[in-house]
């Protein structure tokens, strides 16, 4: 109870931060669109390859393109927290009875807030692009649920790493480390079958594939719900894991003072 | 109200502290004075929860530091040395997202802001993004921080640090108002000699990760019993001069830069003249002279063998 209203209260300190930046906002919203609009002209005609379940890549791209994005957004999320450990505001909470696991969790919940509203705005322009959702609202529904947890899972290991190293240049170096690696071990831009087997074989234990899978299969005709909740179960439970370790490495950084 | 034993920490390398005790009084404000790197800060920190002392042992109203945390982080005020405010929010709310994490809301929770902000002097400002604060706000919205939730023991680490000397005296004021308005035991660190002169009731000398006297500014001062009476000389002369000084009367303490003879006599403005002919006439050539009253400079010299601003710029 006590860790659900903390977190709830260091969230909203956090995502009222980042309104303040109006950049922020700008970047946060544009971004994603880049992506959505380059890639989905620049790769137009690749669907004649075959195996991408539809004719039309923007449609193929668009629940692909939330889950890069919630996915890119996480590897970032450990930069808030090395500012608040350089400006002492969690030695400040330290001091209080404040929930420690809120400090490590209000974190990671932003970050995932974050890529929610970054999905919604994906989905909107995708749909102003002729995105069709094959299995409409509950569909929207799964592809923003991807997102989220795509987010919380990485967020978890970013806030770990920030914790462990508590410098940014260390940061900045594992996000793009992982980072372009596992989006193009996935199946984000392109079809499993275009891919080379070793490729297929290494997206399977991909958790970003295992998001881009799950909001695509909600998108493209012949739903097999089975592997959406497999594949978001799989997700949660990484999320579990990774916050967990987070906030062992919360541990480890409150020993170390 | 504050009682701590004997503590001990080792950073690696470092024995930061080396056996640390003294105690506070209810209502009182206490000061713990001591160049930087005595261990001021990390003596502070082992009392406000924040992290464990190796050995020893410490309780804060009636509270053990290590076995009833939480019993102690919601009877204390804390008011680091490095500030810690969320420098993007606004100064109101940082105070209500304090109160909130110490479990206050309501009505309670935004008149407690108010009133704080109006104590403090920033209510003008309460609403500004704190990083366009100047250092003066900043450190008194650190301050409201710390009484937030309206603890009976505030922590004060530095308080005046970083202030120009204009507002360091105003903050002086404050800390003295404050105390009383919130009826507060207040214990606070400074390395400014006149910080702790003024504003503490009592106070502990810290060096090197140890107590090494504790009592009031004036009775450590009186302990000294007499004037200090500083001889500047030729290095080679020092033995010299420390044996005509003790033939007439001032005994000599310490030496400073090897050119310097400090000694305690009486009353130095009678004694002055009768120090310096003694020297001449044994041959010793006076650079300066100088008397002083006793300050709490002497007090950390006396107990120390060290100098106070050598010692505090060094580290
Ligand atoms: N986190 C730390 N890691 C290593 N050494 C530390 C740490 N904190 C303090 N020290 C060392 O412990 C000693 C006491 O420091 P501190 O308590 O901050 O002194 P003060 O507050 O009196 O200036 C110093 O030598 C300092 O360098
Ligand atoms: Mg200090």
């Amino acid at each position: 109870m006590t860790v659900a209203r903390h977190t709830w209260f260091m969230t909203v300190r956090q995502a009222r931060n980042l309104m303040r930046e109006p950049i922020w906002i700008v970047l946060l919203l544009v971004q994603p669109m880049v992506w959505l609009v380059l890639y989905g002209q620049l790769f137009r005609n690749v669907t004649r390859l075959g195996g991408f379940g539809t004719g039309s890549y923007i449609t193929f791209l668009a629940p692909a393109i939330v889950v890069m994005n919630a996915f890119f957004g996480a590897t970032w999320s450990g930069m808030a927290m090395i500012n608040d450990l350089d400006h002492k505001v969690v030695e400040r909470f330290l001091a209080t009875p404040a929930s420690r696991i809120s400090i490590v969790l209000s974190q990671i919940v932003r970050s995932a807030f974050t890529a929610a509203i970054q999905a919604v705005v994906i989905l909107l322009v995708s749909l102003a692009l002729g995105v069709r959702v094959h299995t409409g609202a509950l569909g929207w529904l799964v592809i923003i649920v991807a997102g989220i947890l795509v987010n919380s899972a990485f967020a978890g290991i970013s806030q770990a790493i920030a914790l462990l190293t508590r410098r940014e240049a260390t940061m900045i170096a594992v996000a793009n480390f992982i980072g372009l690696p596992l989006l193009f071990l996935s199946t984000t831009m392109i079809a499993r079958p275009q891919m080379p087997g070793w490729m297929q074989t290494a997206a399977r234990f991909n958790p970003v594939d295992w998001g881009v899978r799950a909001a695509r299969e909600v998108v493209l005709p012949g739903t097999d719900w089975g592997s959406v909740a497999g594949h978001l179960g799989l997700l949660l439970a990484l999320s579990a894991l990774t916050a967990a370790w987070a906030t062992r490495t919360f541990r480890a950084y409150q020993r170390s003072l | 109200m504050i009682i701590v034993e004997d503590l001990r920490k080792r950073y690696d390398g470092v024995q930061a502290l080396d056996g640390v005790s003294f105690e506070v009084r209810e209502g009182e404000v206490f000061g713990l004075l001591g160049p930087n790197g005595a261990g001021k800060s990390t003596t502070v920190r082992v009392l406000v929860t924040l992290t464990y002392a190796d050995e020893g042992s410490a309780s804060v109203a009636g509270h053990d530091v290590r076995r009833e945390q939480n019993a102690v982080r919601r009877t204390i005020g804390y008011v680091p040395q490095d500030s810690g405010v969320d420098q993007f929010g606004t100064g109101r709310e940082n105070l209500m997202l304090q109160g909130r994490v110490q479990g206050m809301h309501g009505r309670d929770l935004r008149t407690r802001a108010d009133e704080l902000l109006e104590l403090v002097g920033i209510a003008d400002a309460a609403d500004r993004i704190v990083k366009n604060y100047s250092g003066g706000m900043r450190r008194r919205l650190d301050i409201a921080l710390g009484l937030m939730h309206r603890p009976r023991v505030l922590f004060l680490d530095e308080p005046t640090t970083g202030l120009d000397p204009e507002a360091r005296v105003a903050m002086w004021d404050e800390v003295s108002r404050l105390a009383r308005a919130e009826s507060l035991t207040i214990l606070l660190t400074t390395h400014y000699l006149e910080e702790a002169d003024q504003l503490t009731d009592r106070l502990a000398i810290v060096s090197r990760g140890k107590v090494v006297v504790e009592g009031t500014s004036a009775d450590l001062k009186a302990g000294l019993r007499g004037d200090a009476v500083q001889v500047e000389i030729e290095s080679g002369a020092v033995a010299d001069a420390q044996r005509v000084l003790a033939g007439v009367g001032a005994t000599p303490e310490q030496v400073l830069d090897d050119r310097i003879v400090v000694s305690r006599v009486e009353n130095g403005g009678r004694a002055l003249p009768g120090i310096i002919s003694a020297l001449e006439g044994a041959g010793i050539d006076v650079a300066s002279v100088s008397v002083s009253r006793p300050s709490l400079d002497d007090v950390y010299l006396h107990f120390t063998g060290r100098d106070f601003g050598t010692e505090d710029r060094a580290a």
